[in-house]
């Protein structure tokens, strides 16, 4: 089954998805999963855990090659030579001796793929200074990042990405180690940064409430089948019901949504997915 | 005080020939081992770090054996096997040490071969122990100039890529988005290691070459936060243990009854253990003030098996 | 190649050695602790020196330093990363070796043999000690066995069990030593490294279950020493060698036959239901 594409691109196309699969020691994990983002466009990526969203942004990022399909940053299919994506990972396992302040991780990205030794300046402390408070992490900005607490790290982390102006940035799971409105936050500041400096952020997630206010458009994945466009033409019974391969019911409660599972012929389970998954 | 001198520095030591090789030499491979030694013991790999020295020890008795220079056999056979464990190994921690393990059980297997042969043909008596225990004072002047070319060579190798080493250090994926070729960084780091090691090791023997790259380096990343400050302070811990301990074994002829001296690896290794434990003090008091456990250390080695 | 005793000394000997390497050896890998397996025999090998100096059966010196390097590390290990604690507790060894050679002149054959091991020079009287101490390791691998795997593979849920991830470290870490003692006067400090080593990493690429895994590794042990003092004696080349030669073969066969195996499977690519992988 090909990946249903509702609504067409309409600015600058960054990143192109087209009929990826992935299979792994004889799983299926993707099944041509197709989509489109366009520069400062902010794109869930939303599915139940272990549904391949981590695979699909590793294939993304040329950390695992396809089985089928191809990827295209800016026209341009992934290489070394290639354009940066600004990449922000689920967990990044820190050594509490890596001698590295948070302030040291975030001016790494501003050069960390450059050779040679440079000398201090004032132009990067300052950019680095910026981009510490636009996140809220100047409090810990001298802490050791392996001493950091899990939502301290993804801030830092963000901020590392952030610095390097991509027109691409993918985040795993962003809001996975965040309490509510931390996670709020960092989505609010996410979108105003991707709206001013049109980069096309996808935002991987297992529940999608939270991005909803925020979510120009929409990839769901599930059944290792993907499913894109704007929100409202997604998350319907029809199309979700066939992503899945079974029946599932899209409610919306108190302007949330909730996909629901019925098992059984006549029982209606209440499965609420992928809102009461846990980590 | 004219009496405390005499006390701390015993007679000729100053004019001995021996000791000025000693303090330059030690000198220069501290620095080096200091600095590549930060990146090692970042990256976890003081494993390889020491599996190179007695890698290097086996490519020294081959060069010995074939009429080759020992500096070539040590520095030559390092960067082969770096090359193999870089080559057989992956990313996962674990992985690599077994690598690591295996290049250097086959290296221990020729080591054993080449001394045998060096017994059989009658060559150099003392071959085992110069090639396991050698001494810095022992070194002959003549390699300094060879010690410090290959010492700058490995040292500038490492500061071109001191950056995207770091990155793919702190996260091979981050790295790889960011456009670094982190394969190659990492077999990039290792010839560099390769060098250093094998360098330390024709100089100042295999023991003090794992101690010089490992000790004053995991001391100072304990005590800084900062990559260059680390640097600086391994390198300074690097030179002064070696320095305080050539002065030690210098001293210890005179102590005592029988006039034999302690080998001066021995002196420098216990003011690098010494300088390592005291490292930890301070984190110690840290965590005794806040009453939480000092930064825990994983008990088991093994990370995680990816999917 | 089997008629003269003392070839018959070292085939047996040679055995019980392969056992334990065989069964310690799979928790070495299991636990990816390479560098302690190497550096707790080297050592070892220090205290041995230090016992020709005073005079004392180097048995007793070897297991006072191995036992002393297993201690050391796991004391370390609680504040310092396991690899540095590693690395400088084997040189503060190795440089009182140094220390203690400097002392002793007439020692360089028994150097060769204490660290290469002397598989074909051993006799009859020593293959008892020898195998109790194999078979005290053996009991205290199958005591600890199963908060040994537990720990080794999921840390977590042994802390939630109450077992206790650093005393099992701590033990096994005796356990190396004391499998360290009994094998090191055979194979040599250097060589029991390869035996630990490469024959378990082998059976592990070859099978996941546990105690089939732990009966290839000794297996290939096995034909690793077999095959390394036969080659010996065929070509009068040192043992030890042969040993490091063919655990690095063994290695290699079995990372080998693994990829081979994964380029072969084509399962029927299902598609799974997202819920629930």
């Amino acid at each position: 089954m090909t990946g249903e594409r509702l609504s067409g691109a309409g600015p600058a196309e960054i990143l192109a998805v087209d009929g990826v699969s992935v299979s792994l020691g004889g799983r299926q994990i993707l099944d041509e999963v197709s989509f489109v983002i366009g520069a400062g466009q902010f794109t869930g990526l939303i599915g139940p855990n272990g549904a391949g969203k981590t695979t699909l942004l590793r294939v993304i990022l040329g950390l695992q090659r396809p089985t089928a399909g191809n990827v295209a940053v800016l026209g341009r299919p992934r290489s070394l030579r290639a354009q940066p994506i600004g990449y922000v990972p689920q967990k990044v396992l820190l050594d509490p001796d890596m001698p590295m302040r948070a302030r040291d991780l975030v001016a790494l990205g501003l050069d960390g793929n450059r050779y040679g030794l440079r000398l201090p300046s004032k132009e990067r402390g300052q950019a680095v200074g910026e981009m510490l408070h636009a996140v809220d992490a100047e409090r810990f900005a001298d802490a050791r990042v392996g001493n950091l607490s899990g939502g301290e790290q993804q801030r830092v982390l963000i901020a590392h990405a952030l610095i390097s102006r991509p027109r691409l940035l993918l985040l795993d799971e962003p809001l996975a180690n965040l309490d509510l409105r931390s996670g709020q936050e960092i989505i609010s500041l996410l979108a105003r940064i991707a709206a001013e400096q049109q980069i096309a952020v996808l935002l991987s997630a297992h529940e999608m409430n939270p991005l909803l206010p925020v979510m120009d458009r929409i990839v769901y994945l599930a059944g290792g089948r993907a499913a894109s466009g704007p929100a409202g033409e997604v998350v319907t019974t029809e199309v979700l019901s066939r992503l899945y391969g079974h029946h599932v019911d899209v409610l919306h409660v108190h302007g949330r949504v909730l996909v629901v599972a019925a098992s059984g012929d006549d029982q209606l389970a209440a499965v609420p997915l992928p809102t009461a998954e846990a980590s | 005080m004219h009496q405390l001198y005499a006390a701390v520095f015993e007679p000729g030591f100053f004019a001995s020939v021996q000791v000025h090789v000693a303090v330059t030499i030690g000198g220069v491979v501290a620095v080096v081992c200091a600095v590549t030694g930060v990146f090692t013991v970042m990256r976890g790999q003081s494993f390889a770090g020491h599996a190179l020295g007695d890698v290097s020890a086996a490519g020294g008795s081959g060069a010995l054996l074939a009429g080759l220079s020992p500096v070539a056999g040590f520095v030559g056979l390092g960067i082969i096997a770096a090359a193999v464990m870089d080559l057989i190994g992956v990313q996962r921690v674990r992985s690599r040490d077994m690598a690591t393990g295996i290049v250097l059980g086959a290296a221990i297997g020729l080591s054993a071969l080449f001394l045998y042969l060096t017994s059989v043909t009658g060559a150099t008596t003392g071959a085992v122990q110069q090639v396991l225990f050698g001494s810095i004072f022992t070194t002959p002047s003549g390699t300094i100039p060879i010690v410090a070319v290959l010492g700058a060579i490995a040292l500038a190798s490492l500061a071109a890529i001191c950056r995207p080493l770091l990155l793919s250090t702190l996260s091979p994926d981050i790295a790889a988005a960011r456009g670094v070729p982190v394969r190659l960084i990492g077999v990039l780091y290792m010839l560099a290691l390769a060098v250093s090691v094998g360098l330390s090791s024709v100089a100042t023997g295999a023991i003090l070459s794992t101690a010089l790259l490992i000790g004053p380096a995991a001391a100072a990343l304990r005590l800084t936060r900062r990559v260059g400050r680390a640097v600086g302070l391994a390198c300074l811990i690097g030179v002064l243990s070696t320095w305080l301990g050539v002065l030690l074994a210098y001293d210890s002829y005179y102590w005592g009854s029988s006039h034999d001296g302690l080998p001066v690896s021995f002196f420098i290794v216990a003011v690098i253990f010494v300088t390592y434990l005291a490292s930890g003090l301070p984190a110690l008091r840290a965590a005794r003030r806040t009453g939480q456990p000092a930064a825990p250390a994983p008990v088991a080695e093994r990370d995680k098996i990816a999917a | 190649m089997f008629a003269a005793g003392f070839m018959m000394n070292a085939w047996t000997t040679a055995t019980i050695v392969a056992v334990v390497a065989g069964v310690v050896g799979y928790f070495v890998v299991l636990r990816g602790s390479a560098f302690p397996a190497h550096a707790i025999p080297k050592g070892a090998f220090a205290g041995a020196a230090g016992a020709a100096l005073l005079g004392i059966n180097t048995l007793i010196g070897l297991g006072v330093f191995s036992l002393l390097g297993a201690l050391g590390i796991g004391a370390m290990s609680r504040r310092g990363k396991r690899d540095v604690v590693t690395a400088l507790t084997l040189v503060l060894m190795l440089a009182l070796g140094a220390a203690f050679l400097s002392r002793i002149t007439e020692y360089e054959p028994e150097i060769y043999s204490l660290l290469f091991g002397e598989i074909l020079g051993v006799s009859t009287s020593e293959i008892l000690p020898v195998a109790l101490l194999g078979i005290a390791c053996i009991a205290a691998i199958a005591v600890i066995y199963r908060p040994l795997m537990l720990a080794s593979i999921a840390p977590e849920i042994a802390e939630a069990r109450g077992i206790r991830s650093h005393r099992i470290d701590m033990c096994f870490l005796v356990v190396l030593a004391l499998a360290t003692t009994m094998t090191v006067p055979v194979v040599g400090a250097l060589l029991i490294f390869s035996l630990m080593i490469g024959p378990p990493a082998a059976a592990r690429s070859l099978t996941s279950r546990p105690l089939l895994a732990m009966c290839l590794s000794v297996v290939i042990a096995l034909v690793t020493v077999w095959a390394a003092i036969a080659a010996s004696y065929v070509y009068n080349w040192p043992v030890g060698f042969f040993v490091g030669v063919f655990g690095a073969l063994s290695y290699g066969l079995g990372r080998g036959w693994a990829a081979w195996q994964r380029t072969r499977t084509t399962r029927p690519a299902g598609l799974e239901g997202a819920l629930g992988h």
